[in-house]
């Protein structure tokens, strides 16, 4: 046992070791730190929410990040809320039967490009009659122009893009560029400077109360941006983390252990045990595993869980061809003196395989365990882009799945394919770094390369 | 008539499998030893000696082809023993074992304290803390240290593991302890210290002794009795005084010749010719051929006299002798 620990405490002296564990530990404190930030039902119930719970994000949003590799500064995202006191907001009394409410948006305008889209939503406290708001925007370079006119529901969204009377009032420019574009320049440019939307609402019911949200969508939105669902990518990419880690090494501890002792039991037991064990392995061997995986995930009502398939996976390496290695190890280590000893002094069947037989192989399994985590995320990743990957979790396969369905590389939008690529890669790359270099500190035979 | 009230052995065999043919590494082993008693048992490389041992203990490789005879330990057939009893009453608890090489014998990733409590653990299902103890105790019966407990089997030197493994087959006391060439690898010193620590333990702890070695000098200090085994048999049992001053079997008196002395001005002599290899033996004493003393009946299979409470298989004493186990068939 205690060459192992020094063995562990020898590979500080590998750069290749250092790099993959400071890797791992970076990629360890951002999946920590959204598990001590949200929490995991509030991940799964944002992951899973539509457009009520992120209807303050824009839809396939470009992370803020994007704004360094141009000169271009990216619209960003407007929020201005009447009821949090965002808005001005006056009552006036006309009669006993009727109010006006001015609700007054100021806001400053400085980015190079237009918003997506641009949305009221109306949340009107009345009886029966409905109060009517008409709306007024008010440019830096003192133009007016009138938007519209609506009559509100308790709740309503009023959305510029899709008011047809606007649009031809614009003579056909979408209102979020034409809004904000200068009116002579060729090409569109968005007017710096502060912009004014005004809302005047008449309620016919002295004790009505309306309040509303404007929001403009930017173009870029929160670190990582955002998806068609208008889903911030960060909770996947987060979140993906600890399940992606957990999937990962559960899967190579389950692998590796059960087959170390499957191939343990077979060498030590020898005959027709070990003739059995081998023939299993053979036609396992010859079974694909990613076919098996796939035929689950499709006909088995619970077969998309990512544990059901971690256990299938477990299943399906416990007669993995991992045994065939094992095995020749521990075919040298039976012939060992010390473990005729161990049996010339009545150690039985059980104490030989676990405290002489496997102790042995530990060193040799360590690296293939820590080589063997990145080898079951990519797994889970290839599922999920299959489009069997798990329909509750938010994980980095699921995200490269929407962008392929999306067909996000063709519309431009990369950071979705890349961001968890990346982290795919990282994984890959610090388990591998560091895998390497616990094979050449236990396997003195690679020490020389 | 020689004792044997601790172990009685008769017909012992065990033979191999090859791809050469069958080896008749034990064939027909007689064989005894009484209570606190010292055999030595010596014979040139690939008699049979380690074998023999292999054969007590039924430490038997994969290989094995016939397996037969009877083994007598304080009066039960230990032969007729499954697997299991075989485990759980024989093995550590009547009669323990130092394996040869067992310098190698020390499981590398435990610590050589936890190493010697396991057969007490095994055994006696002891707890730990307990076990440790009586290991502590062997370990001052050997003498080492017991701070050295801590330590793994390569931090130590090879007499040390030697100690080591000695220390582990005392644990259990029990009644007969193999040692299986103990002191081949060490230095000459080392050599002396561990046979007075062997003799101080048969007498602290009175166990017997089977010491298999080629080292007749070093051996003749410890023993009570002597064996010989040649070419898979054992051709002379005697006490060891009189087998020292005057053996019996021509091939006792040729081996006895070779040893160098220390006083007496007498070149060591020789064996001409070859052990016989163990494929295939021909009927016939199996030392004729090198036999300075050979006769007509030495083409048959000799049987086994005693002479004076000595045992002795060969043809020269169908006459002084009385015969106590015929000859086999050829």
């Amino acid at each position: 046992m205690r060459s192992i620990w020094s063995g562990l405490k020898e590979i500080g002296r590998y750069p290749s070791a250092i790099i993959g564990l400071t890797v791992i530990v970076l990629i360890l404190v951002f999946g920590g730190y959204a598990m001590a930030t949200i929490p995991y039902q509030e991940a799964i119930r944002l992951w899973r929410g539509g457009e009520e719970i992120w209807s303050e994000s824009p839809k396939t949003a470009k992370p803020l990040w994007a704004d360094w590799f141009t000169s271009t500064k990216h619209s960003r995202t407007i929020v201005l809320d009447s009821s949090e006191g965002e808005a001005v907001k006056t009552v006036e009394t006309v009669s006993d039967e009727s109010q006006l409410i001015t609700l007054s948006y100021t806001f400053d305008y400085q980015y190079d490009t237009f918003p997506q889209e641009l949305v009221v939503f109306f949340t009107a406290d009345y009886d029966e009659k409905s109060p009517h708001a008409s709306l007024t925007w008010y440019t830096p370079d003192g133009r007016e122009i009138r938007i519209g006119q609506v009559s509100l529901r308790p709740t309503e969204t009023y959305r510029f893009g899709t008011d047809d009377r606007l649009l031809r009032r614009l003579r056909g420019g979408v209102p979020h560029v034409a809004l904000f574009a200068e009116p002579e320049a060729e090409t569109p440019v968005p007017v710096k400077g502060t912009y004014r939307l005004d809302i005047l609402v008449s309620t016919f019911e002295n004790d009505a109360d309306v309040d509303a949200k404007w929001v403009s969508y930017g173009e870029v939105h929160g670190l990582a941006g955002t998806d068609h669902r208008r889903r911030d990518l960060m909770i996947a990419l987060q979140w993906g983390t600890p399940i992606a880690l957990a999937f990962g090494l559960l899967a190579a501890l389950g692998t590796t252990v059960t087959t170390m002792f499957v191939a343990a039991v077979g060498v030590w037991f020898g005959g027709w045990v070990d003739a059995l064990i081998q023939r299993i392995t053979e036609v396992n061997m010859v079974l694909p595993l990613l076919p098996i995986l796939i035929m689950v995930g499709t006909f088995w009502e619970y077969g998309r869980s990512i544990w059901v398939i971690l256990g299938c996976v477990i299943a399906l390496s416990i007669f993995g061809g991992a045994i065939k290695t094992f095995r020749a190890i521990f075919l040298q280590v039976r012939e060992a003196p010390y473990i005729e000893a161990a049996k010339a002094y009545g150690a039985g069947n059980g104490r030989i395989i676990v405290r002489y037989l496997i102790p042995r192989i530990i060193p040799v399994m360590i690296p293939s365990l820590v080589s063997g985590v990145p080898v079951y995320v990519f797994l889970e990743a290839s599922l999920a882009l299959l489009g069997l990957g798990d329909p509750v979790l938010p994980t980095w396969g699921k995200v490269i799945d929407d962008a392929r369905a999306q067909g996000a590389v063709h519309n431009g939008q990369y950071y979705w394919v890349l961001q968890p690529a990346l982290l795919l890669m990282l994984v890959g790359l610090g388990f591998a770094m560091v895998g390497f270099s616990l094979d050449r500190v236990f396997n003195p035979r690679l020490r020389g390369l | 008539m020689v004792n044997d009230s601790l172990l009685r052995i008769r017909d012992l065999k065990l033979h191999f499998r090859t791809t050469k043919g069958v080896v008749q590494a034990v064939d027909g082993v007689r064989f005894g030893l009484g209570h606190n008693e010292a055999v030595v048992v010596i014979g040139e490389s690939g008699c049979g000696k380690s074998s023999l041992a292999k054969a007590v203990l039924r430490l038997l490789p994969r290989n094995v082809d016939t397996y037969s005879g009877e083994v007598y330990l304080n009066g039960t057939d230990t032969m007729k023993l499954d697997e299991e009893a075989f485990r759980r009453q024989v093995r550590w608890v009547k009669m323990s074992m130092v394996p040869q090489a067992a310098m190698n014998a020390l499981n590398p990733v435990l610590r050589v304290g936890d190493q010697v409590a396991e057969p007490m653990m095994v055994h006696y299902g002891v707890g730990k803390d307990e076990a440790l103890a009586q290991a502590r105790r062997m370990f001052e019966h050997v003498g080492v240290p017991t701070d050295f407990m801590q330590r793994y089997a390569f931090e130590l030197s090879g007499g040390m593991r030697q100690r080591v493994a000695i220390a582990m087959s005392l644990v259990t006391a029990p009644a007969l302890i193999i040692l299986d060439e103990p002191t081949s690898a060490l230095d000459v010193l080392t050599q002396a210290n561990i046979m007075n620590m062997l003799k101080r333990i048969k007498e602290e702890m009175e166990t017997s002794f089977i010491l298999i070695t080629h080292d007749i000098a070093t051996s003749s200090e410890l023993a009570d009795k002597v064996g010989v085994m040649y070419a898979g048999q054992i051709v002379e049992v005697s006490d060891a005084f009189r087998f020292f001053s005057g053996p019996l079997h021509p091939y006792s008196q040729k081996l006895m010749a070779s040893v160098p002395r220390l006083r007496a001005d007498v070149e060591p002599e020789f064996i001409t010719g070859q052990p016989p290899s163990l494929f295939g033996l021909k009927p016939g004493c199996r030392f004729a051929p090198r036999c300075p003393a050979r006769f007509g009946r030495c083409d048959q299979n000799p049987p086994v006299y005693e002479v004076d409470g000595r045992e002795v298989r060969c043809w020269l004493y169908e006459e002084t002798g009385t015969l106590v186990e015929a000859a086999k068939e050829a």
